[in-house]
């Protein structure tokens, strides 16, 4: 039904009966806005539109210097060394991707000179390839031109294991060519509904063939140019010391008009979240801090007569309790969370439903997240288009001792309910981090007065996420019987977070608990869904698809979701910034300006 | 002494040795790898941060790593960061003028602050004088450094707003306002940690001061009718430093090892931040060089010190 209203609609769009706003304001009303609307209108044969700009200054340069704090600095400007954001972010400074998301999750266009599309020829019809035209006249910081090789070459040096280069991941099942020289094309070997990864954000910037040839393999350490960046964006670079500094000047022949504003740049690391804030919102040191993970308490006070504020950003990531389907304290063939096990307590749905009733998310936000929160009833919150209406929480104490009663779980001579000799004892674990250990208190706190016992364990983050085999602790091997954390959403489409959940992605013993489905939950409904969404090129049933992918997670209360959360930033009053919650920090950078 | 200086240093080698084994098994046995940062990363599928795992020889046997380490080390090559891919010796060698100057400054303000006060309070004890300085170097050294940085930084740079907290290597502009600059952003961090180590140093100096002004020689150089300045600063002070000067001497490592919390509070790209944020991230090559290296400073300070000690004071003889 909505399908047949969508088609009709976008017919509207394409001989200019309905303006492309007031299309996007209808899908806004049956609750499909945002990001990939655009995309729709893509793949139904109206080009996408690029990402409105709020730059206004009507000059290059002049703004001075540009104080940014990252209080984990980059450690290295390689983007294909790169292990977390921090690197990205600085990579970004001086390489450019073909096109990056704005905050909005519209596509925006750096070094490609037209949004790929049917009309144009960008989009093959059947999703297997997308041509990117590249902007004409952009050089390097040495003057050399950025053509189609640099792109292709790209592609060479990162595919090559022996490079050990983290973006092998997103290139390896590609092929790349060059069509001539401002033209290449992506080929991918199935129909790629979601086309705009390979090249573009932060993670995905291009590096200059003419100086990283030689370094290809496994001699891609000793490039010298892996610690000085020569790029081709806004600013060159001056200096770099791993974990501390990275400067850079303004390029005076960058391909953006009139920008960038800033005269130079300084990405200053080290120190904590706290001190980082108070050096942007309290005493105006530097102009922008990165990531400010500090309770909304203390940013209040810190904002009152402050020479900044926080800025936000709204993206996919959420904060999510995971429950095992698997027997955490049953070892089995030397593994424990075994999968031929099943969990004493969690297989009665009622202790899930149950559970799911006593997460507090409104006193979380209010008491932990405060303005970087929001509540919410689902695992899947971005973007907008993908985000199921069809869902609802609650908290409620009676209810759920009411469910338990109801199911059998009568509460023992302690107080901890109990059935068939079984107890609700819970071990509920998560990663060191203020916010967490709070959110865990909470939890407990409710479980407590509906009769579960809930233990608390707290990991340090670098074991809990590491893939280190021999050890107990990590998420992945979820020796525990619920655990806590976030995994971002990194750009605006699911399906790589949501393939995650494929029943044969199980982390077992087998596969040295590489798998990503660390609940270990086996739902066929799900594996056909996800399958038919990622080879799905009609958006309007891919969106859907993803909305029951959801939706059938909510059912069987896989995840207890505890708060969607949003990127918290610290600016200077006056600064412009433009931050995506679908993009890295420095994505959009060269939009950024300060009001005088 | 020659001999002796030739036979301890031979004496290092297999603790030197028993030092790195020691250290490189702890740091092998910790738990976590440099790449947990990718695991919640859904781009990056796991396989990937496994090869990586592979490829850095993390998963051969521990007694294998070590003698890979031990043989690059023999020559020379200090082995790279798995963090930053960056050569260990270039990292360690950026950040080190930063330490030499912040912690340098610090020790010469704390020897400033210890030996005048010191040295006045033991000549007259219980004193009004000696008492509040004994009363102000318990609070001193009572007080930890992450107390006293937060404290200052309140003060002086948010109520008073007179000086940055954020150390920068870079500072703009040249030759005065350059020098002014980078004395101003170092006060705070200084400030901190002299007087934290001025407070313990005070009480040291006092006591050893106190040790000698009650012996023989001293009554008989005042009952020659010597001033009691000459008699402090000619008998007393040179017979006392004695003692201070190993200490001074244990302390250097120090200065070069840098101090991590300060470090931490200031952002100041010194060793310390350097040590602590690749124990973190579980970069082992950057641990284990930064840690060796400080052992083999102890080590060649001790011998130093010892030296000293006979030179100084012909009464020990070094066999």
């Amino acid at each position: 039904m909505l399908d047949k209203e969508l088609r009709s609609m976008i017919g509207d769009v394409k001989d200019g009966r309905m303006d492309r706003r007031g299309f996007i304001q209808r899908l806004a009303a049956v609750g499909l806005t945002a990001p990939l609307a655009n995309q729709i209108l893509a793949l139904g044969g109206v080009a996408m539109a690029e990402g409105a700009s709020t730059y206004k200054p009507t000059k290059r340069g002049g703004g001075g210097a540009l104080k940014l704090l990252w209080w984990q600095g980059p450690t290295l400007l390689n983007p294909h060394f790169a292990t977390g954001t921090k690197d990205q972010d600085g990579a970004r400074l001086f390489y450019e991707p073909l096109a990056c998301w704005d905050p909005d999750g519209n596509m925006k266009l750096v070094l490609a000179a037209e949004i790929p599309s049917i009309q144009n020829g960008g989009l093959a019809a059947d999703g297997k390839s997308v041509t990117w035209k590249l902007k004409p006249g952009v050089k390097w910081h040495d003057g050399t031109p950025f053509t189609a090789d640099d792109v292709v070459f790209n592609w060479e040096y990162a595919k090559d294991p022996a490079t050990s280069a983290l973006t092998i991941a997103t290139l390896r099942d590609i092929t790349v060519e060059k069509v001539d020289d401002l033209t290449v094309r992506v080929l991918f070997n199935k129909p790629t509904p979601f086309w705009a990864d390979a090249f573009v954000g932060a993670p995905n910037t291009i590096i200059p063939k003419h100086l990283f040839k030689d370094y290809m393999g496994s001699k891609s350490r000793e490039a010298p140019t892996n610690l000085s960046p020569v790029g081709t964006g806004p600013y060159k670079f001056v200096e770099f010391k791993p974990g501390d500094l990275v400067r850079g000047v303004i390029n005076p022949d960058y391909h953006m008009a009139n920008r960038p504003y800033f005269d130079s740049i300084e990405m200053k690391g080290g120190g904590d979240a706290v001190s980082a804030a108070r050096a942007v919102i309290q005493t105006g040191e530097y102009d922008f801090g990165w990531n400010i993970q500090v309770e909304d308490d203390v940013l209040l006070r810190l904002e009152k007569g402050g020479k900044g504020k926080t800025v936000y950003a709204v993206g996919g990531d959420t904060e999510f309790i995971a429950l095992n389907f698997t027997d955490p304290n049953t070892e089995v063939d030397g593994e424990r969370s075994s999968m031929k096990t099943k969990h004493p307590l969690f297989s009665d749905p009622a202790v899930r439903k149950a559970l799911s009733l006593l997460i507090d998310r409104e006193s979380v936000k209010k008491a932990i997240y405060g303005r970087a929160g929001r509540t919410t009833a689902n695992f899947l919150n971005g973007p907008e288009k993908f985000v199921s209406k069809n869902t609802t929480w609650e908290f409620s104490i009676e209810k759920a001792s009411k469910i338990l009663d109801d199911a059998g779980w009568k509460p023992g001579a302690d107080g901890i309910r109990e059935k068939d000799g079984k107890k609700l004892k819970l071990l509920y674990q998560t990663a060191i981090n203020g916010p967490r250990q709070k959110t865990q208190a909470i939890v407990k706190q409710a479980c407590q007065k509906a009769g579960i016992d809930v233990e608390l364990k707290s990991v340090v983050a670098s074991v809990f996420f590491s893939s280190d085999v021999g050890n107990p602790d990590t998420y992945s091997k979820f020796y525990a019987d619920m655990e806590m954390f976030q995994i971002p959403l990194s750009q605006p489409d699911p399906s790589q977070h949501m393939r995650r959940y494929l029943s044969n992605l199980v982390a077992t013993k087998e596969n040295k608990w590489q798998g990503t489905n660390f609940p270990r939950w086996v739902n066929k409904e799900y594996d056909a869904t996800i399958l038919a969404a990622d080879g799905e090129m009609d958006p309007v049933k891919r969106a859907a698809f993803y909305i029951k992918a959801n939706d059938l997670m909510y059912q069987d209360i896989v995840f207890i979701p505890v708060q969607h959360r949003l990127k918290v930033e610290a600016a200077a009053n006056n600064l412009r910034p433009v931050v995506s919650g679908w993009a890295n920090e420095t994505d959009n950078l060269f939009d950024w300006y300060r009001e005088e | 002494m020659s001999q002796y200086v030739l036979r301890r240093l031979l004496i290092a080698i297999p603790s030197l040795l028993g030092i790195s084994l020691v250290l490189f098994v702890v740091l092998a046995l910790a738990p976590g790898d440099p790449f947990s940062e990718l695991a919640t990363n859904p781009n990056v599928p796991p396989e990937v941060a496994l090869a990586l795992r592979a490829k850095f020889g993390l998963d051969d046997p521990i007694y294998l790593r070590y003698l890979h380490w031990l043989n690059a080390m023999l020559h020379g090559d200090w082995g790279f960061s798995f963090v930053s891919r960056m050569n260990v010796d270039t990292l360690i060698l950026q950040r080190l003028p930063t330490t030499l100057y912040v912690i340098g400054s610090a020790q010469i303000l704390a020897l400033l602050i210890a030996i005048p006060v010191g040295v006045y309070a033991a000549t007259k004890p219980y004193s009004l004088f000696d008492q509040v300085a004994n009363t102000l170097a318990f609070v001193g050294f009572s007080l930890p450094t992450f107390f006293t940085g937060i404290l200052f930084i309140l003060i002086f740079s948010v109520t008073l707003d007179w000086l940055p907290f954020v150390y920068t290597t870079d500072i703009k502009g040249t030759g005065i306002h350059w020098l002014a600059e980078t004395i101003r952003q170092a006060i705070m961090p200084v400030a901190v940690l002299g007087l934290f180590q001025a407070a313990s140093m005070t009480r040291f100096v006092r006591s050893a001061m106190l040790d000698v002004i009650r012996l023989d020689y001293v009554t008989t150089a005042r009952a020659k009718g010597i001033g009691q300045r000459r008699v402090i600063i000619k008998h007393v002070m040179r017979n006392a430093m004695i003692p201070v000067v190993t200490l001074i001497a244990l302390q250097i490592p120090a200065v070069f090892g840098g101090a991590i919390v300060t470090e931490q509070i200031f952002r100041i790209p010194g060793i310390g931040s350097l040590l602590i944020s690749s124990i973190l991230s579980n970069d082992t090559p950057v641990v284990m060089a930064v840690t060796f290296v400080f052992a083999c400073l102890v080590v060649l300070f001790n011998l130093i010190a010892d030296v000293l000690y006979g030179w100084l004071d012909p009464r020990i003889s070094l066999r």
